[in-house]
């Protein structure tokens, strides 16, 4: 098995509930608490394990905003783990999570250093290195009713842009959507083989829109505005 | 990257120290070392043994969770940290009977203990590089020039210091300083590749990092309104003018001050410009390991406006 995220990049309006539906469960959870720094101060800081970043791809006028969420690819070949020198990182043989066992890290901030995603992030409070879970305790939660059993910020996304799923099941909506949708994976050339995979946005509408007009009960202002009543 | 004071102390003091106690050591065990006064070399061991404590002492002010610093040793077969902690610590006792071999002049199984300090030391330093030359993250790190200069820059700050003791012993021999000179000549022109080198463009750039490789790609927004763990981590850009103006105090103050200073040492000058060396070499080689840092560009801030690494 190996589970991971897709993210629509077509669909992503860029809202941030993805960040604070994670913020939200992983602090009164097993990672908790996801320390904040004055968070009512000037300058709010704290640990995140998913952090929406917003870009603006090509030049006026072909220009488009795309948002990115960034939170932990559950790498195959996750150097984050082989760096750690106490063994409090580790990637479990059964599903492919790479997981932080907090009783273990001595905070040393090299397996951030080893993260090219900026996927870990030091929880000031206590010390230890802190990052998505892929929601684990919901995902493997037998006491939930099987279509909750989804990271949170999955279950969350207004806009359906994310999806939870085995990459290693060929039938499986994240295994289909990377086939159909040319999923692509960030920074390919540095060879960490991440999980987590970015739909493109369409190049073309997945509906026919050129009937929208038409179909439209009312085509302009002026049929829209009631009519002068004679006096 | 963030250059942090712990660690830059650590790298260049423990760096000095091992490559102080493997020249003298291998002087000794070569018969080559030319000590002036009695209890010499054991001062040279002392102060190789003190620099390296300093240094690992700092090292460990780093960790936000020091109490489980002693779990640092168990991943050596996957993490280069996990090596060099082993090794350092493997050191000491070698390190300390090869200095009581030299205090009481026992020879036959010190000196072997001496030869084996010496490895470790060598794998010591060799493994400190090669914790940064293994992350992939960094492209100005992920190169066999890194663990290069960290095994010689040690070698030559210990030859420096090594030839300040002997002064300091009352010795005047030539050899401390002419090893001292060539060490230097060898660690600054491995210096020079390195600074030619990481000119050279070709790193993740902000277009592999968002997937969009055929248009530009502009942050708008990082999505965060202060500073973050990453920022603060991986955010320090000091600009083009001060890498510059650093870069000409590492060639000048770690490099061509000190080889000037010895060669001229050589030539007759007093003894006493060898501590004038010393200092010169250790403030340009302090500033080379936080331009090390200041210079390298993570590929997280891609993420947070940086076009390329």
């Amino acid at each position: 098995m190996r589970l991971g995220l897709v993210i629509d990049l077509d669909t992503c309006v860029g809202c941030h509930a993805c960040a604070v539906a994670c913020k939200q469960w992983n602090t009164s959870g097993t990672s908790g608490p996801l320390t904040d720094e004055s968070p009512y101060g000037p300058e709010p800081g704290g640990v995140w394990f998913n952090r929406v970043r917003h870009f603006e791809v090509d030049d006026y006028p072909h220009n488009k905003t795309v948002n990115l969420p960034l939170s932990c690819m559950h790498c195959e070949n996750a150097e984050c783990v082989d760096v750690c020198p106490t063994g409090a990182s580790y990637k479990r043989a059964e599903d492919g999570i790479v997981l932080v066992d907090h009783d273990k890290c001595m905070g040393c901030n090299l397996c951030a250093w080893a993260c090219p995603y900026g996927a870990r992030e030091l929880d000031p409070a206590e010390g230890v290195m802190k990052k998505c879970t892929l929601c684990i305790d919901r995902i493997h939660d037998a006491a939930l009713p099987e279509a909750e059993r989804q990271p949170a910020c999955v279950i969350t996304c207004p806009a359906r842009a994310r999806f939870f799923g085995d990459f290693d099941d060929p039938d499986s909506t994240v295994s289909r959507l990377v086939r159909e949708r040319a999923g692509q994976k960030l920074l390919p050339e540095l060879g960490y083989r991440p999980t987590n995979t970015y739909l493109p946005p369409r190049t073309a509408p997945p509906v026919p829109t050129d009937d929208v007009r038409r179909a439209q009960p009312v085509t302009g202002v002026e049929a829209w505005i009631p009519a002068p009543k004679p006096r | 990257m963030h250059p942090a004071l712990s660690v830059i102390l650590f790298t260049v003091l423990s760096g000095a120290g091992y490559g102080l106690f493997s020249l003298v050591a291998v002087l000794q065990l070569t018969g080559g070392y030319p000590a002036a006064a009695p209890g010499e070399a054991l001062l040279q061991l002392g102060v190789a043994l003190v620099l390296i404590t300093i240094g690992l002492v700092s090292s460990s002010l780093h960790l936000h969770n020091p109490r489980n610093a002693w779990r640092a040793f168990l991943r050596v077969h996957t993490s280069w940290l996990s090596r060099e902690a082993l090794l350092a610590v493997a050191f000491y006792p070698f390190a300390l009977i090869h200095l009581w071999g030299t205090a009481t002049g026992a020879g036959g199984l010190t000196a072997a203990a001496g030869w084996l300090a010496v490895l470790l030391a060598g794998g010591t330093v060799f493994s400190t590089g090669m914790i940064y030359a293994g992350l992939k993250t960094l492209r100005q790190w992920h190169t066999a020039l890194t663990p290069a200069n960290y095994l010689l820059l040690g070698l030559a700050l210990g030859a420096v210091f090594m030839a300040a003791v002997h002064a300091f012993s009352g010795g005047s021999d030539p050899l401390p300083v002419a090893l001292a000179l060539g060490a230097l000549v060898v660690a600054g022109l491995m210096k020079g590749i390195y600074y030619l080198w990481i000119r050279l463009a070709g790193g993740p750039t902000l277009n592999t990092a968002t997937g969009f490789t055929r248009a530009p790609v502009r942050l708008m927004d990082p999505g965060h309104s202060a500073a973050t763990f990453l920022t603060r981590e991986f955010g320090n850009d000091p600009g083009r003018g001060r890498v510059e103006r650093v870069r000409l105090g590492v060639l000048g103050l770690g490099f061509v001050l000190p080889v000037l200073l010895l060669a001229w040492m050589l030539q007759g000058a007093s003894a006493v410009w060898v501590y004038a060396a010393l200092l010169s070499a250790l403030m340009g080689i302090g500033l080379e390991r936080w331009l090390f840092f200041a210079e390298a560009r993570h590929s997280v801030m891609l993420y947070h406006g940086l076009q390329r690494t």
